[in-house]
């Protein structure tokens, strides 16, 4: 059984990232995540990946997107397993491709990875026969994440061809915000990234997007502003003028007068943008995380070959 | 591929004669088709009649090539590689002599163990870099006095850069005394961080930690500084950065005593290769981003931008590289098999590092008799060792064919280990008979 959106045969077995995925292609998973949004609350499609076994596999801890990878795949009827990492024999010493290799043999069809590494998904195409699902690789891509992003975009503009994205924070090491450029210039969005130097460095080298060293700057005409956290984990360090990046309702003025405000989560209210702006009328936070699902239902339905 | 057999030093001295071969002898300075003949382990002017005949036509005859910069990984590491295994890729190879990094486990930092090293039986000769530090620890020059006395040709404390300039300073010190050079892997620790490839937009990206092009220069620079005040002699090893050559040619026309190698895969690989491009440096990179993040890509110093590439390309044919030396670094695959950034840095070279010189020069960017000089010549004077075709000579050459077509397989090579990028690539250039000390160290 299949679920048709869009014309022909899905031929992607993986989704490793938004970068080489067509504008067809991105259109035609934003349109079967919004299929699914309907069909989940029809309660439809509920035996469409019965013979699927999804194994979750994250390596970093994850609230929004291990949750709704699961949720997805059992709202698709596809059994699931968690591999918790500390109670299991990655927590003995055990390899990654050793990991997924049990995984496999064990009967898991569809991985979803999360690692600490970039290109650890890559790692589990060459090394397995499973299907693969990036759920966050290092500060490499966020595949699902950018892809719920744009489909929440899509809803509040209509479009995302025109749109004026800007990337506020921690870019350097943010794998959403590689993800976000990828997907969004592919769609004919015009993309800026903005934040302390340390931030931003070498981003000007990377075609087609805008770098901008001041708020003010970076929130010039545009439509959707996404901030994002520091990476502390990841070696950000707080750079002392890093409240000169705060988002305010005021700083926001700054920005299209209809502006929304974007953050993949989790928030550090008070930090990267103040909690009014976040739970404000311009905020689209929530959203972001009700699209998750949806989105993440499609991208397994449609590496599994049902739509 | 025929029939391939290994020999080892201490068979007896071979007798044969090639013919037809195109015969390259950068000490003569001489390029042209001729007989060759061997009688007696020596270069002889008149053949014996009873030896066989080779079919040299179609093929070059050249000095038996050097490798300044080897790892052997014996003892402790025997699981990646052994000296017998070493020295059959090396003779597989068209090499000769190897030099053996001091980096084992026990590092090779004492006179004993120079002399061990020294004195293997393999299918090359094996010559040993000391260890400039006690340990390789960076924090008190070895007795390197002594390791010169037992045969050590150089001394490193490759794996890491000699960390303390103040140390640099007393091994250079006492190595002007010597008369041998400290082989430096340049490589500031501080700067080159937690980067796992050449820092710039491919690595941006990827999202992989950058090493930027600072971290060689850095070292570089200190080094020639010393080297100038202690009239040492400073030689470089896997220089990987255009601005590193810059430094060591404007230091050597001042007078300095550098040179300085470039690895065969600095000269054919990018940082594009991490991105899953098997394009060589001098043609436009592909895009497969299946082959992305392959741990076999993962090497100190990193692969380099397209231009560092080019520019140590074009440094081979102007001289002012003075050597390739292939910075042979087996792993087991388990220390590959993982992501990119826990990947075990470096890639074998000795069986590929000729045929990737061979398609340079196809490319049109590098002439063979600078690929030939660079690879046997210029590397053996640099520890002291000549390499002659005349007659006379102790028959120390390789005979290949730079146009035949091999494909490098896991289950042909000779190293004990495969990790290398090429894997499943068809390259020019098979090596037809080795030649050391003058015994037949490898035939195919």
């Amino acid at each position: 059984m299949t679920v048709a959106v869009g014309i022909g045969a899905w031929s992607r077995r993986h989704m490793l990232d938004v970068e080489g995925l067509s504008r067809d292609e991105i259109g035609r998973i934003l349109d079967m995540a919004v299929e699914m949004r309907i069909a989940r609350a029809e309660r439809r499609h509920r035996s469409l990946l019965e013979d699927e076994v999804v194994g979750l596999a994250f390596y970093e801890v994850s609230t929004r997107t291990r949750v709704s990878f699961e949720l997805a795949a059992k709202a698709l009827g596809a059994t699931t397993v968690d591999l918790s990492v500390a109670g299991s024999s990655v927590a003995k010493g055990e390899s990654l491709v050793d990991t997924l290799r049990t995984l496999e043999r064990t009967g898991v069809t569809t991985l979803v990875l999360r690692h600490g590494s970039s290109g650890a998904a890559h790692l589990a195409v060459r090394t397995t026969g499973l299907r693969v699902v990036n759920a966050g690789d290092g500060i490499h891509a966020h595949p699902s994440q950018a892809l719920l992003d744009a489909l929440t975009l899509r809803e509040a503009f209509g479009t995302l061809e025109g749109i004026r994205l800007v990337i506020v924070g921690d870019v350097v090491h943010s794998r959403v915000a590689r993800s976000n450029i990828h997907c969004l210039l592919t769609m004919g969005a015009l993309v800026r990234v903005a934040g302390p130097p340390a931030w931003v460095a070498g981003f000007e080298e990377w075609p087609g997007i805008d770098v901008a060293t001041t708020l003010p700057e970076a929130l010039d005409g545009a439509d959707a502003v996404m901030a994002l956290r520091a990476q502390t984990e990841r070696g950000a360090i707080l750079p002392p003028e890093l409240a000169e990046w705060r988002l305010d309702t005021e700083r926001m003025r700054h920005a299209d007068p209809g502006a929304v405000v974007l953050h993949p989560g989790p928030t550090n209210e008070g930090v990267e943008l103040t909690a009014e702006l976040a739970n404000g009328p311009r905020s689209l936070i929530g959203r972001q995380v009700e699209n998750g699902v949806p989105v993440r239902m499609a991208v397994l339905a449609l590496v599994a070959g049902a739509a | 591929m025929s029939q391939e057999c290994f020999g080892s030093l201490t068979d007896s001295p071979a007798a044969f004669t090639v013919v037809g071969a195109r015969v390259m002898d950068p000490v003569a300075r001489t390029d042209d088709i001729r007989d060759v003949a061997v009688v007696d382990g020596f270069i002889a002017l008149e053949p014996d009649p009873a030896a066989e005949r080779i079919d040299g036509r179609g093929l070059v005859l050249a000095p038996g090539l050097c490798d300044l910069h080897a790892h052997l990984r014996e003892p402790g590491g025997e699981a990646a590689e052994t000296v017998a295994s070493a020295t059959r890729a090396a003779a597989r190879g068209g090499f000769t002599t190897i030099c053996a990094m001091p980096n084992t486990e026990p590092p090779l930092d004492s006179a004993e163990a120079v002399a061990d090293g020294s004195s293997v039986d393999g299918a090359c000769r094996v010559r040993v870099i000391g260890a400039a530090t006690i340990g390789r620890s960076g924090e008190e020059p070895a007795d390197l006095t002594s390791m010169a006395a037992a045969g050590a040709v150089a001394f490193s404390d490759d794996g890491a850069s000699v960390r303390d300039a103040s140390i640099a300073l007393r091994v250079m010190e006492r190595l002007g005394e010597l008369g041998l050079p400290l082989v430096e892997h340049a490589e500031d620790a501080d700067l080159a961080g937690a980067g796992v490839m050449r820092e710039g937009l491919v690595a941006l990206r990827m999202g992989l930690a950058g090493w930027p092009a600072e971290a060689e220069l850095r070292v570089v620079e200190r080094d020639i500084a010393i080297a100038e005040e202690t009239g040492a002699r400073l030689h470089v090893t896997h220089l990987s950065t255009a601005r590193g050559l810059d430094a060591v040619r404007s230091a050597r026309s001042r007078g300095v005593a550098v040179t300085c190698d470039v690895t065969p895969h600095h000269l054919a690989m990018t940082d594009a290769w991490v991105a899953g491009s098997r394009r060589f440096a001098w043609n436009d990179p592909d895009e497969l981003p299946d082959r992305a993040y392959d741990g076999s890509c993962r090497v100190n110093p990193p692969l380099a931008t397209r231009e560092d590439a080019l520019a140590l390309l074009a440094g081979i044919g102007d001289g002012s590289v003075d050597a390739i030396a292939t910075d042979h670094a087996p792993h087991p695959a388990e220390r590959k098999l993982v992501p990119f950034d826990e990947a075990a840095p470096g890639l074998i070279g000795l069986e590929t590092a000729l045929s990737l010189g061979l398609a340079a020069v196809e490319s049109g960017r590098l002439e063979l008799g600078a690929l030939v000089a660079a690879l046997s010549t210029r590397p053996g004077s640099i520890i002291g060792e000549t390499r002659s075709l005349a007659v006379g000579s102790a028959a120390e050459l390789v005979l290949f064919d730079p146009e035949a077509r091999w494909r490098v397989e896991r289950e042909t090579l000779a190293s004990a280990s495969s990790n290398t990028p090429l894997l499943g690539m068809e390259l020019p250039g098979v090596v037809r008979l080795t030649v050391a000390g003058g015994r037949v160290t490898y035939r195919s």
